[in-house]
């Protein structure tokens, strides 16, 4: 990379990191307000589990998680731990919200890494698929399949996959992360998780695959039409290479790209997903602490996320500039 | 684009496409009528599930767990608590539609009036709502989800609430682009020198010709609203007085291995409701589009 263009690239990185700090310090802000709206508190909810519960115990432990102050004392102090890299304490589960955050997002991003890996192989095939037949029926009957994989809800097939590989055929597990007390090792443990992960990352992926198989469509129809495909076709190159080493390339690039956009909405799917196949992740988490009230954790998920999809549209950003120099400034 | 002549009340531009021919495209193809008459069909049952199961659907009427077929009166046959299945479906198909149309007209109107005024005015204005548009649109939409309706108790209303919230920055986006090339456009420019207001400019001007996209993308939002309603009942997140098909699926959930059928029943209720608001989407965009129609 030369001097000139990596100068360039810092230049595109910082852009987008000033960009960034407002919007982060936003969503904070609004995230924190809007869990104030909430009726009821951890206290609330820790009382009404014991069943009895005094006033003064509820105040003291109020004190205790220190959501008994004025709000924006409260909001200066998260945005003081924030400051010092910390997320908090969760009472509920005993441990700093970053320890326990850390603890679950391995799981989630692996589960979300296979499904966008599923998404863009099976996508990309029947897109390619439905562009070299384009109008003729191979085209319509996969353009069918792929709109009732955008229309249907990512649980329901998850429950479906269950009852027929798990139930009926008895093939993959039906839930887990892996098998508990089988004390694997090695390629054996390997294996046992991704079993664990298939079911999962398939109920995640397809409505993707949808979306991908649209996107590669028309794309490749389009960078078909162009003047260097057909000096390829002219000189006498096979259909196939044609189609996998001019066209496909081309028409990669802007599918590939918009992966990234769809992190946020692959990690709100894990959320019911991981809830099908009690899958310890990130999701999860959040819907537990949106239960139990447990804000310091619900507040370090939903920062975590955004800055998830901040940092995957830096990179997709990064990536754009270094391929087209043409791009410096939207 | 046509520019008819300037009567003063009339608006300055016709609507940018032939109405009548993009209807004409519209019905020549063949899934989407289907799915529109599927759709026809499926509001009539929703209008009409008081007069066909008048009794509430979250009653007991059966025995438990009959399998659908093994007693006439119970066609779809009974959930763990001998509650019917095909009234639950009928009565579920209300809040599917009710949710996904409200919120869709929510999230479009939300969508519209900030997408508008971003577009129309620019500078300043334009950036601070963009900034709007990126902190919501950062913010992965189901779980922003999950927690509006956990903080609002969930109810018909705040459910619709919490969807539209979610859904307006897709809209505000999308309009935001047209009014931006819109803007410029000699039409405009014609309906600023006859010193017409911004309102009038935007709303009676500008407005129609951004339509076509809009009403795509409000088929694909209401099609994805349902979806977003039937997960939070899923989750246990739905209006616990209403029966949905989300929280059919989530009561039958429980019984997986043995009474398969009661996830699998409701589960195609939605699939077919939303492929068929798909479907619509997709041949409207073709009939509203003609140019990318043709490349096909």
């Amino acid at each position: 990379m030369s001097m000139f263009e990596s100068r360039r690239l810092l230049r595109v990185l910082r852009r987008t990191v000033v960009q960034a700090v407002p919007t982060v310090l936003g969503i904070v802000v609004l995230n924190f307000l809007l869990l104030q709206l909430a009726p009821g508190d951890a206290a609330d909810v820790m009382a009404g589990e014991s069943g009895a519960a005094t006033e003064e115990g509820m105040a003291m432990l109020r004190r205790q998680f220190g959501i008994d102050l004025p709000l924006l004392q409260q909001l200066m102090a998260y945005l003081g731990n924030l400051a010092r890299l910390s997320l908090g304490f969760s009472p509920r589960y005993g441990m700093p919200v970053g320890e326990l955050i850390s603890q679950r997002l391995p799981s989630t991003l692996m589960l979300m890494g296979l499904a966008l890996v599923i998404a863009l192989a099976v996508g990309i095939a029947l897109g390619t698929a439905m562009a070299m037949t384009a109008g003729r029926w191979p085209d319509r009957v996969i353009s069918v399949i792929s709109l009732i994989f955008y229309s249907v809800p990512g649980f329901w097939i998850g429950l479906m996959l269950i009852v027929l590989f798990s139930v009926k055929l008895g093939w993959l597990p039906s839930g887990g992360q892996e098998t508990i007390g089988g004390g694997l090792a090695g390629f054996d443990m390997v294996a046992d998780r991704l079993k664990h992960m298939i079911l999962p990352a398939t109920s995640l992926a397809l409505f993707y695959v949808a979306i991908y198989s649209r996107l590669t469509r028309a794309a490749v129809l389009e960078v078909a039409s162009q003047d260097y495909v057909r000096t390829a076709s002219a000189k006498g190159l096979s259909p196939l290479s044609v189609t996998v080493r001019h066209i496909l390339r081309n028409a990669l690039l802007p599918v590939t790209t918009l992966a990234g956009i769809h992190l946020g909405g692959i990690l709100g799917g894990a959320v019911v997903v991981e809830t099908v196949y009690s899958w310890p992740g990130l999701g999860r988490l959040a819907f537990e602490s949106v239960m139990r009230r447990d804000f310091n954790v619900l507040l370090g998920v939903l920062l975590l996320s955004s800055l998830l999809v901040i940092l995957a549209n830096t990179l997709i950003d990064l990536l754009q500039a270094w391929l087209d120099p043409r791009i410096e400034v939207r | 684009m046509a520019i008819v002549e300037l009567a003063p009340e009339a608006p300055v531009v016709a609507p940018a496409v032939g109405t009548w021919r993009a209807l004409r495209a519209f019905l020549r193809n063949p899934a989407a009528v289907i799915a529109t008459l599927f759709l026809l069909l499926v509001t009539l049952i929703a209008i009409a599930a008081p007069l066909i199961y008048p009794e509430d659907p979250l009653s007991m009427v059966a025995r438990p767990f009959l399998w659908p077929g093994q007693n006439p009166k119970f066609p779809l046959g009974s959930d763990s608590l001998g509650r019917d299945v095909a009234a639950g479906l009928v009565w579920g198909a209300r809040i599917s539609l009710v949710i996904g149309i409200a919120a869709m007209a929510l999230g479009v109107t939300i969508g519209i009036v900030v997408g508008a005024t971003a577009g129309y005015f620019g500078g300043r204005i334009d950036d601070a709502l963009v900034r709007l548009i990126e902190i919501f649109q950062t913010t992965p939409s189901f779980l922003m989800l999950v927690v509006l309706v956990a903080i609002a108790e969930p109810r018909v209303e705040s459910i619709t609430v919490a969807i539209a919230l979610v859904t307006w920055p897709t809209i505000a986006r999308l309009v935001r682009a047209e009014f931006r090339s819109l803007r410029e456009k000699d039409f405009v420019t014609a309906a600023r020198g006859l010193g017409y207001g911004h309102a009038r400019i935007i709303f009676i001007e500008i407005l129609p010709n951004a339509l076509p996209p809009i009403i795509v993308t409000s088929s694909v939002i209401v099609a994805s609203a349902i979806l977003m309603e039937s997960a939070l009942s899923f989750m246990g997140l739905g209006d616990p007085n209403r029966i949905s098909w989300g929280s059919m699926i989530g009561a039958g959930r429980e019984m997986l291995r043995t009474a398969w059928y009661l996830t699998l029943i409701p589960g195609i209720a939605i699939v077919l409701t939303v492929l068929a608001l798909n479907l619509i989407g997709d041949a409207l965009n073709d009939a509203l589009n003609p140019r990318l129609s043709a490349e096909r």
